[in-house]
């Protein structure tokens, strides 16, 4: 099957284009010689089958940037008999360079001109058959947002794809070192090819920016925009991710109960408890990832997210971080896993793995829940509130406080200097396909992890059989008594280390597991714990809960987007320390007062 | 006029880049942004809290950190 490679700079609708040209039947996929996931797609151009693959968006072939890397060893490795690069119409003086690049490799090559429609209310004229003269490649001039001059792409594309050969890949290898010649080739073919008018300004653009980037109000609009999109995801999500909650629970009760009822209890249980709560728990992310992404889809596509990255940068570059970092961080307090996806933006791999330490701190709704169930249980209506908001506290200076200690180690080698694109709407389409990538990512990625785990905590507090489920007399509640010595000094007993093994899978469960390993409900349950914790411990508790790990989906996907188990095992470790020494501190300090 | 460094140019401020002081890899970047000898940048806004500079090259706006505007040296344009 021929294959044929995407290039383009970034910001020019390249993966608009990836998306509209083969519709929702992309598939991530790895590739020889590198180690980031691409988007590749199969589709059927003038009667044959070829292989599209979306390569990172880079500005030099050249240049020295992760994603550089990742084009050039891709073109090293993998014969190409196709490239087709998208550059931005509006910025073509500057971005021709990437076609000469190209073109140098003898790379069979055709040229998509993209946002002619933003470049005509610029002014700016472009004759794409003076043009493809000049290059010695075919050009189209292309709207990939609105569809138009699809047509003319596909026809180019088919017609180039045919009569091509692909270029050995050893050839490339010597090819991508010299490039000297192309900054004269540059302009010799703008020259007679483009025409600019002098000084190019998007009235629109300039007008919200002077808004948005505001001295005074660009900070409170952010945080503004923020909690908008915050409450936006929790308050769609949250019915949503209800009802998945409530079909699962039908299912359960309506087919799977009866079918299953003759299997021996062991048996039963672990079907029953085991796998399909696992399959429970990744199906109640779907709702969370799809909004998520569609909003994410808004605010990237937009342009928005690089104005986030200018106002917030000066705070966040202390921390060794940068202004998406942040918003990732903020939306992880609604569920750090699709925030810890959502870090696929970030290009420097070791800004990417900082903050992908940092998000799992941020709060989530998740254990907002467990929050609330124990301080309405211990505290006093009004201390209640804020305890809550303390908590909030301590989610973000472990966060910073982490970011700081680790920025040396993750050093961000990468000049930060980022685009800041004309404000865009994106169309329904791309948002939609985004949602559906993601999805169908985090299910072929974290969910036979997740499945996994779910068992493997299920069989730690169910055996042995003769013990009560959840009960100290199970696996789970020796662990809990084996680690005392360590539990002890920060207030934690073994009905509150096995509601943390419940918790290491998700921490929706842990209020559910309580009532389990008390063998109460309700009220019962809320005045046997205020009798037998004390505020002390009962917030040494939450400290501990607030830091360890958040939930297995969130290491899953942490595991899935590093793609490095140490990385993974040091994610779960620290927060793990952490926690510990927080919760330490924090109960013998108030012991020692005399609380 | 004297040639500055980029940071020192004030909002509204144009200037033509003259040289660009720095390594292999951010010439590249840099290169590949637009910023190239004897182009036009003009600086739009500062961030706050010595925060990163918004300029415009041509048809292309651009946020980069001061350290990085401290290594573009640009002969000012009279207003």
């Amino acid at each position: 099957m021929k294959r044929v490679a995407l290039i383009g700079m970034p910001n020019t609708g390249k993966s608009t284009f990836f998306n509209r040209a083969t519709g929702a039947s992309a598939r991530v996929g790895n590739w020889p010689g590198i180690t980031v996931d691409l988007l590749g797609a199969k589709l059927l151009l003038a009667g044959e089958m070829v292989e599209l693959v979306d390569l990172p968006g880079i500005y030099d072939l050249h240049g020295f940037s992760d994603d550089e890397q990742v084009v050039r060893h891709f073109l090293e490795k993998n014969p190409v008999d196709l490239v087709v690069i998208i550059l931005n119409a509006t910025q073509i003086e500057r971005q021709l360079s990437l076609a000469l690049q190209i073109k140098q490799l003898c790379l069979p090559a055709v040229l998509l001109l993209n946002m002619a429609d933003e470049a005509k209310k610029f002014g700016i004229s472009v004759d794409a058959a003076k043009m493809s003269a000049a290059l010695g490649m075919p050009v189209a001039l292309l709207s990939a947002k609105y569809g138009n001059g699809y047509q003319d792409a596909h026809r180019i594309i088919a017609q180039s794809v045919r009569s091509s050969t692909p270029v050995p890949p050893e050839k490339l290898q010597v090819l991508l070192a010299a490039d000297d010649q192309i900054e004269t080739d540059m302009e010799a073919v703008l020259k007679n090819t483009v025409q600019i008018p002098v000084q190019l300004s998007d009235k629109l653009t300039t007008r919200l920016d002077s808004f948005m980037l505001h001295p005074w109000l660009g900070l409170p609009l952010f945080f503004l925009i923020m909690y908008l999109l915050f409450q936006a995801i929790f308050l769609l999500g949250k019915p949503l991710q209800d009802g998945v909650g409530w079909l699962l629970e039908a299912f359960r009760q309506g087919a799977l109960e009866p079918a299953l009822a003759g299997l021996p209890a062991a048996l039963h249980g672990l079907l029953v408890d085991g796998i399909y709560n696992g399959v429970g728990t990744v199906a109640t992310f779907v709702p969370v990832i799809v909004l998520f992404f569609l909003f994410m889809a808004l605010v990237e596509d937009s342009g928005y997210l690089s104005r986030a990255a200018f106002l917030m940068d000066a705070l966040m570059a202390k921390l060794g971080l940068d202004g998406r970092s942040f918003v990732m961080m903020l939306l992880g307090f609604g569920c750090n896993v699709p925030a810890l996806m959502g870090t696929r933006v970030m290009r420097s791999r070791s800004l990417r793995l900082l903050t992908m330490l940092v998000i799992p701190f941020s709060l989530c709704s998740a254990r907002l829940q467990v929050f609330v169930f124990i301080t309405t249980a211990i505290f006093s209506p009004k201390a209640a509130p804020l305890v809550l908001f303390s908590l909030y506290l301590f989610s973000f200076a472990a966060a910073f406080t982490t970011a700081v200690l680790f920025k040396n180690r993750f050093q961000n080698n990468e000049p930060f200097i980022l685009e800041l694109p004309p404000y865009r709407f994106p169309t329904w389409r791309q948002m939609v396909l985004r949602g559906w990538h993601e999805v169908r990512h985090f299910l072929h990625r974290a969910s036979k992890f997740i499945i996994a785990g779910v068992v493997l905590v299920w069989l730690l507090t169910h055996f042995p059989q003769s013990a009560a489920p959840g009960g100290i007399d199970t696996w789970a509640g020796m662990i809990g008594h084996f680690m005392q010595p360590l539990l002890a000094p920060i207030g934690i007993d073994q009905h509150l280390a096995i509601a943390l093994i419940f918790g290491f899978v998700a921490k929706e469960i842990v209020v559910g597991s309580l009532a389990v390993i008390y063998g109460l409900e309700g009220n019962a349950l809320t005045g046997m714990m205020a009798q037998q914790l004390d505020w002390v411990q009962a917030y040494s508790f939450m400290l501990f809960t607030l830091v360890y790990t958040p939930c297995l989906s969130t290491i899953a996907t942490i595991r899935s987007e590093s793609k490095s188990v140490p990385f993974t095992l040091f994610a779960v470790t620290f927060p793990l320390g952490l926690a510990w020494l927080l919760s330490f501190v924090f109960y013998q300090a108030a012991r020692a007062l005399g609380y | 006029m004297t040639n500055v460094n980029l940071e020192t140019l004030k909002p509204g401020e144009t200037g033509t880049i003259a040289a660009v002081h720095t390594d292999r890899a951010l010439l590249h970047r840099l290169a590949a942004l637009g910023f190239r000898i004897g182009k036009r940048v003009e600086v739009i806004r500062l961030g706050r809290f010595s925060g990163p500079l918004h300029v415009r090259i041509g048809a292309t706006d651009i946020m980069l950190r001061r350290k990085e505007a401290q290594k573009i040296e640009v002969q000012p344009l009279a207003r």
